[in-house]
C-alpha cells in the first residue's frame, strides 16, 4: 500500500512536471493554427519557424552569446580558481563571497544594475552589453565548477615537474591542466545553459534593436502565441535535455570513481 | 612563483568589481538620489503609495503561499527519491530536476498552453462535460506558474540533504525505541534544516521578485512589486524611483542570505 501511494506521487508530480511540456511539443506539430482544435499531423510551423528571419536571427544572437560568454566566464572563472586556491583563508573567503552576490540576489537586480552601469559609463546597449552581463553571470557557475577540483589538486606532482626541468607553463599543461579538465568541462557547459535560459538579465541590458530566443518568445507571447513558437520551443527542449544528459555523463562516472 | 600565480584572480577581480560592484552601487545612488543628485528617501517611501504597498504585500503573499505549497510536495518526493534511488541514483533524479534548467520563459508559456480559456485543460474537461476552468489571468494562475517553475529548486537541495542523513543514524534512533513518526521530528527534520532553509530561499527569493509570471499568467492585470520596478526602467524610466524601490526589494533578499548564512554555514544545502 505504502509502495502504491509512493508511486502514485511520483507519476502525479511527474505528470505536473512534464504535461505542459509534452502539450507544447504536440501543439508544435499541430496543422490548426488555434490550440483548441487539432489539425492533423504537420511540419509547417517547423518551416515556418526556419523562415523566419526574426526567429532566425535571435537564434544567432543566442548562440554567439552562450558560445563567447561561456568560453571567456570559462578562462576568466579557471585562471581566478588557481590563484585563490593559493590565497590565505581570510581573502579567499572574501573573493568567495563576492562570487556568491550574483548567484543569491534577483536577477531582476542585478539586471538593473548593470544596466543603469552600462548607461552611465556611456556603453550603448547591444549585442556587446548583453555579452559583458552573461559573462558577469557565467563566472561564478565556472568558478563552482573547477573550484573543487583545484582543491584535489596534489601540489607535489606539479613541483616534481619543475624540479624536473619543465618550465611552469609546461607543467601547468601537462600536470594541472588534466586534472581540472573535468571541472573545467563541466563549468563550460554549465555556463553555455545558463546563457541559453536567461531571460531577465538580458531583458534589461539588450537595448532595442537586438534579441535573443528568451527576449523574443516574451515580445511574441504577449502579442498573442503563433504555433512556430510552439516549434522553437520544442527544439530549444531537446537541445537542453541532450546538453544536459552531456553535462551529467562525465559527473555520474566521477562519483563511481570515487 | 605564488605571488605571480595570484595575479590570475586580476581579470576575475577586475570584473567582479566593474559589473557587480559598481553597479550595486549604481542602484544605492540612484535609490538614495533625486533627480538633481541630492540625498533623498523619496524613492525609498515610495513604497508606502497604497498602490505600490499593494504589489508587494501581494508578491510576499503569491510567494509565501508557493513557497509553502513548493516545500510540502518537495519533501514527500524528496525522501521517495531517497528511498528508492540507492539503486538507480542518477536518473530518476535527473527527471525530477531537469525542468529547473529549461528555459523560464518555455514553462510558463507552457501553462499560458494549459490554462488558457481555450486552452489544453478546459478542451479535455469540455469533451467529458465537466465544468470549465476559468483561472487564467487570475492569482491563482501566477500561484500555479510559480510552484511549477521553482519546484525543483526546493527538491533538489532537500534530496541533496536527505541523502546526507546516514541510515545508522535512523536506526540508532529505532534502537532506542522510536516510532516512525518521532523518528521524522526528532531526527531527519532537524538534520534536513539546511536543505530547507536553501530550498526556502531558492524558490522564494525568484518568485518575490518575479515579473514574468505575474505579466504571462496574470494577463498583465495583476502587478506585483517585481512588475512596479520592471514599469520604472522600461516605461516610465524614472531611474530613481526604480532603484529605490529595487533597495526595498533587496531588503528581502538580504534577510533570505542571512537566514541562509545563519542555517547552513557549511554549504551543505547547496543545490550545485
Amino acid at each position: 500500500m505504502k509502495k502504491f501511494l509512493e508511486r502514485f506521487y511520483l507519476v502525479f508530480i511527474f505528470i505536473f512536471l512534464y504535461a505542459p511540456i509534452a502539450a507544447l511539443v504536440i501543439l508544435s506539430f499541430n496543422e490548426s493554427k488555434y490550440m483548441s482544435q487539432w489539425g492533423g499531423f504537420s511540419l509547417k510551423w517547423y518551416v515556418d519557424m526556419f523562415e523566419s528571419s526574426l526567429i532566425m536571427s535571435a537564434l544567432r544572437n543566442t548562440l554567439l552569446i552562450a558560445a563567447l560568454s561561456s568560453v571567456i566566464a570559462t578562462i576568466i572563472g579557471t585562471a581566478a580558481c588557481l590563484a585563490i586556491h593559493q590565497m590565505k583563508p581570510r581573502s579567499r573567503a572574501v573573493i568567495m563571497g563576492l562570487t556568491n552576490i550574483p548567484m543569491l540576489n534577483a536577477d531582476i537586480v542585478t539586471g538593473i544594475s548593470l544596466m543603469l552601469c552600462f548607461i552611465a559609463f556611456g556603453i550603448s546597449l547591444g549585442f556587446q552589453t548583453v555579452l559583458i552581463a552573461h559573462i558577469t553571470f557565467n563566472i561564478p557557475y565556472v568558478i563552482l565548477s573547477v573550484m573543487p577540483k583545484v582543491r584535489q589538486l596534489e601540489p607535489s606532482t606539479y613541483e616534481a615537474a619543475l624540479d624536473l626541468g619543465a618550465t611552469p607553463l609546461y607543467a601547468f599543461f601537462k600536470i594541472t591542466f588534466p586534472d581540472i579538465l573535468p571541472g573545467i568541462l563541466s563549468g563550460f557547459l554549465l555556463a553555455f545553459t545558463m546563457s541559453l535560459d536567461d531571460f531577465i538579465i538580458t531583458h534589461f541590458t539588450k537595448g532595442a534593436g537586438i534579441n535573443t530566443l528568451s527576449t523574443l518568445i516574451y515580445s511574441e507571447v504577449r502579442k498573442g502565441i503563433r504555433p512556430s513558437l510552439y516549434a522553437l520551443s520544442s527544439i530549444l527542449f531537446v537541445s537542453v535535455l541532450i546538453l544536459l544528459l552531456i553535462i551529467n555523463r562525465p559527473k555520474r562516472n566521477a562519483e563511481k570513481n570515487a | 612563483m605564488k605571488w605571480t600565480r595570484k595575479l590570475l584572480a586580476g581579470p576575475y577581480l577586475i570584473w567582479m568589481a566593474g559589473f557587480i560592484l559598481i553597479p550595486l552601487g549604481l542602484i544605492f545612488y540612484y535609490g538614495l538620489t533625486d533627480s538633481s543628485g541630492a540625498f533623498t528617501l523619496e524613492n525609498i517611501m515610495a513604497i508606502t503609495d497604497p498602490q505600490r504597498a499593494n504589489s508587494l504585500w501581494r508578491a510576499l503573499k503569491l510567494a509565501l503561499i508557493s513557497t509553502v505549497i513548493c516545500l510540502a510536495a518537495a519533501y514527500p518526493l524528496a525522501m521517495i527519491l531517497k528511498r528508492i534511488a540507492k539503486n538507480r541514483s542518477s536518473l530518476i533524479v535527473f527527471i525530477f530536476v531537469l525542468p529547473m534548467w529549461m528555459n523560464f520563459l518555455l514553462r510558463t508559456m507552457a501553462w499560458q498552453v494549459l490554462l488558457d480559456r481555450n486552452g489544453v485543460i478546459n478542451n479535455v474537461l469540455g469533451f467529458f462535460h465537466l465544468p470549465r476552468l476559468n483561472i487564467i489571468n487570475t492569482q491563482t494562475a501566477i500561484i500555479f506558474g510559480m510552484v511549477y517553475n521553482f519546484l525543483p529548486f526546493m527538491v533538489l537541495p532537500l534530496y541533496n540533504v536527505l541523502m546526507k542523513i546516514g541510515n545508522d543514524v535512523v536506526e540508532a534512533a529505532y534502537d532506542l525505541g522510536a516510532t516512525k513518526v518521532q523518528t521524522f521530528f526528532h531526527v531527519i527534520l532537524p538534520l534536513s534544516v539546511p536543505g530547507i532553509i536553501s530550498g526556502i530561499t531558492m524558490v522564494f527569493v525568484p518568485a518575490l521578485t518575479t515579473f514574468v509570471i505575474s505579466n504571462l499568467l496574470g494577463g498583465g492585470m495583476i502587478l506585483l512589486i517585481g512588475n512596479v520596478i520592471e514599469q520604472e526602467f522600461t516605461f516610465t524610466s524614472n531611474w530613481h524611483l526604480g532603484s529605490g524601490l529595487s533597495l526595498v526589494l533587496m531588503v528581502f533578499i538580504l534577510i533570505s542570505m542571512a537566514l541562509i548564512a545563519k542555517y547552513d554555514k557549511e554549504g551543505e544545502g547547496g543545490a550545485f
